[in-house]
């Protein structure tokens, strides 16, 4: 919660660099100091955030960052940039084997979230033509056999088991053959949950490997899991080797930092997150929004570019100069609407902005494009003068404006209000950031 | 629909663990459940104190990092430095060893609480389990009413969790296992209707312990959240005259994310204590810190093992005596 902004802090970070005009290392070492905390309170792994914070500084320093006229957000960006990468850049495919049936071994600690994703998982390859058998390898947690059985049952996909009195090595090699006559042409094996540093039951998960010799073996990890997670991942993978990770519980609201260390020591992909109890709550990985999540901070990497693709920088860059010698009118409040709404539909846009994004306030958020077509049609109906001086429209002339743009003059009244209100906020900010993307959450239509 | 399962050979499997538990005693379960932690965190906290010499900000830097890394979390960590600050500059202390014991009272000082363990009064005590999905509750709800049985008491456990698949099935394993009865009825069943039966149940027959199972919830899952509300306002409406107390089942493998649940589950049910579970598998402890310094909720159960006697009372004090000892 501290740092549900990191964007915002990073900016208060920059702010201060306004006046010197130039960034410098230090400058760097103060907002990167930010990005660690943040990543540090969102579970990463400290060791992680260590190295992950060196390679961004490294970058950061570099001429054309510090040179540029948003150093502030193109730090954003290289941290952005270099989480994603961390998190395995482009999203991971499962593997089929060449030969049927492909073997998934699902392991991890207890109350992870197996036996769902288990069933999940079913689910999700027999859509896509698969014909899955899941076997029911726990033979420790009470009830863990029936639970797998029942979800089969709703799922229409048929489950193995041979009760919880035979040893999981022998369950996975009968699974196996039954498969195999049975025309499954995938297995997806659950096993009961462990300790990492349980060696009788790590060296059974040894044995089941070495006898059935799946195609993957798939790590699920609770997404709440804290700095421990390096440890888990680490024996697992070493006792094992595993091929990918399935994050769960990613429905709630753990920013999953587990995610990011488990990458970094094993370099092993996460293949799934878990976004539900529901048996279709399984989806691909998408290590972009997984970076913004981590950090807190929305989306903000894709509305810097469009900011930046569709934003005119040298108009952005007069109309800061307008705004801090107070010349900002209505002409410039309808442009710079304008060039807001270039960037995309509204609700997209403010779904793009931390703290909004996700957020269940978005449903609350009336964003209006027709008001906005009101205000346009009102600005373009007032004379050049008055958009320059606002404060000479008096009661006829809103009579008139209401008439000639369609709209009354309350909503007039109320326009003017609201742009004199932003004049001073963004005054006001325009004396503390450079950027503007900061402007952009301060128009009134925001509100 | 109402099952009632007994255990056949409960009273003998009772035997056997209550001889157990004897024979390793309390102080060796815990030290061998935390035993990852004392190696990992407290060790490095010792050699870090005993191997620096004078005290320096280098030695605070490394502190921090073994605190974060022991998911203390970043405001508690640095609270925590602060204190030992403060301490160090009124007690005048120059060298590093002795930072040790000045480390380990403050420790102390924070997880302090006059009443841990359960408290369980004359007449009927009901304890509401509740915690996000896969934390522990229902192997806690298990290895509680153990104890309390082999203590004589009468013992009833319902089987809140109407939800996910087979988790009625589980308790009533449980149930026979450690011999004690269960109420129960089918899975979609409404979660408050199971608890009104079992409380008029324990009612008929003088149980002095009632132990509500319940669904494995998000916190930020607003309507089941209302739907665990309902289950308290049952509790409270039905039984008037009992002792009413909510458990909430933390998994120490948790980072951050525990406060969010401690928060929003105090909110929403009014959590009497917390109940730390795995901490026979996770290396650090250091959770329990920051979920007492930010939350002042109480620890009072910890869970080492999966097997019914696997439990403990939190003790502040052993607990960082067996954090500490080699
Ligand atoms: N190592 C260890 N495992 C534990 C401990 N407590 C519970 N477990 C295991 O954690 C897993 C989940 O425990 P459950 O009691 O089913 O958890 P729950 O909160 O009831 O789960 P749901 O009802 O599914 O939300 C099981 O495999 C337990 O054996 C503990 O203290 N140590
Ligand atoms: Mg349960």
């Amino acid at each position: 919660m501290v740092f549900q902004n990191l964007a915002e802090k990073l900016q208060a970070t920059f702010k201060k660099l306004r006046g010197k005009g130039k960034l410098t290392e230090k400058d760097v070492q103060a907002a990167l100091k930010e990005v660690k905390l943040a990543l540090l309170e969102a579970d990463v792994n400290y060791k992680v955030v260590k190295d992950f914070v060196g390679k961004v500084q490294e970058r950061a320093v570099g001429s054309t960052v510090m040179e540029s006229l948003t150093p502030g957000q193109q730090v954003i960006k290289i941290v952005n940039d270099e989480l994603t990468q961390l998190m395995g850049g482009s999203k991971s495919e499962l593997e089929f084997a060449a030969k049927s049936p492909t073997i998934l071994m699902l392991v991890g600690l207890q109350g992870a979230g197996k036996t769902t994703s288990v069933g999940k998982l079913g689910k999700y390859l027999q859509k896509q033509g698969k014909q899955p058998l899941l076997v029911a390898g726990d033979i420790y947690r009470p009830a863990a056999i029936k639970q797998l059985q029942i979800l089969g049952e709703r799922l229409a996909i048929p489950v193995f088991t041979m009760g919880d009195q035979k040893n999981p090595i022998d369950i996975a090699k009968a699974a196996l053959s039954y498969a195999t006559s049975n025309n499954h042409d995938l297995v997806i094996l659950d096993t009961a949950g462990r300790l990492h540093i349980d060696q009788k039951m790590m060296d059974e998960l040894k044995g089941i490997k070495a006898k059935i010799n799946p195609d993957q073996i798939l790590l699920v990890v609770d997404s709440m899991t804290g700095q421990d997670a390096v440890n888990v991942a680490q024996n697992f993978d070493q006792t094992l080797g595993i091929d990918g990770v399935i994050l769960t519980k990613l429905d709630g609201d753990a920013r999953g930092g587990a995610a990011l260390s488990i990458k970094a020591v094993t370099g092993k992909p996460i293949k799934f997150v878990g976004m539900g109890e529901k048996m279709d709550a399984l989806e691909a990985f998408h290590p972009d929004r997984m970076s913004s999540r981590i950090l807190g901070m929305g989306d903000v990497l894709s509305l810097i570019e469009k900011a930046e693709a569709n934003m005119d920088l040298q108009k952005a860059l007069s109309l800061e100069e307008k705004l801090r010698q107070n010349e900002f009118t209505l002409e410039d409040f309808i442009e710079q609407m304008e060039q807001v709404r270039n960037m995309g539909p509204l609700d997209q846009i403010l779904g793009m902005i931390p703290g909004i994004a996700g957020a269940n306030q978005l449903k609350n958020l009336q964003v209006d494009e027709k008001q906005l077509d009101h205000i346009a049609a009102i600005i373009n109906s007032m004379t050049p003068q008055e958009r320059r001086s606002p404060e000479i429209i008096n009661g006829s002339r809103r009579k008139r404006i209401a008439r000639g743009s369609g709209t009354s003059i309350q909503e007039i009244n109320r326009l003017l209000k609201q742009f004199k209100q932003t004049k001073k906020m963004m005054k006001q900010f325009s004396d503390m950031s450079n950027g503007k993307m900061k402007g952009l959450r301060k128009l009134p239509f925001f509100n | 629909m109402i099952d009632f399962f007994k255990g056949k050979n409960a009273q003998e499997q009772e035997q056997l663990k209550v001889e157990k538990n004897e024979q390793e005693g309390f102080f060796s379960r815990l030290k061998k459940g935390l035993s990852k932690t004392k190696n990992d965190f407290i060790n490095q906290v010792t050699t870090l104190f005993s191997s620096s010499g004078k005290i320096n900000e280098d030695l605070f830097e490394q502190l921090e990092e073994i605190l974060i890394q022991a998911d203390v979390g970043v405001a508690t960590t640095i609270k925590l430095i602060e204190e030992l600050k403060e301490r160090v500059k009124q007690d005048k202390i120059s060298e590093a060893a002795e930072l040790s014991s000045v480390f380990k009272e403050e420790l102390s000082r924070l997880l302090q609480d006059e009443a841990t363990g359960l408290d369980i009064k004359p007449g009927l005590n009901i304890l509401m389990v509740v915690g996000v999905n896969g934390a522990g509750k229902t192997t806690t709800i298990a290895k509680i009413a153990q104890r309390y049985k082999s203590q004589g008491k009468q013992v009833l456990l319902a089987a809140g969790d109407t939800f996910r698949a087979a988790a009625i099935d589980q308790l009533k394993v449980w149930g026979e296992r450690v011999g004690v009865n269960i109420i129960a009825q089918q899975e979609g069943a409404d979660a408050a209707a199971v608890t009104f039966d079992a409380i008029q149940s324990a009612r008929a027959r003088e149980v002095e312990l009632l132990i509500v199972d319940t669904a494995g919830r998000l916190h930020t899952q607003k309507n089941l959240m209302e739907e665990l509300k309902k289950v308290r306002r049952i509790i409270e409406r039905e039984a008037v005259a009992a002792q009413t107390q909510v458990l909430l089942v933390l998994d120490a493998t948790t980072g951050q994310n525990a406060m969010n649940q401690a928060k929003i589950f105090n909110e929403a049910v009014n959590v009497d204590g917390i109940a730390l579970t795995k901490l026979d598998g996770t290396a650090k402890g250091g959770i329990v810190i920051a979920i007492k310094n930010e939350l002042g909720i109480p620890i009072k159960l910890i869970g080492v093992g999966e097997q019914a006697e696997d439990l403990q009372d939190f003790k502040p004090d052993e607990f960082i005596e067996a954090l500490f000892s080699e």
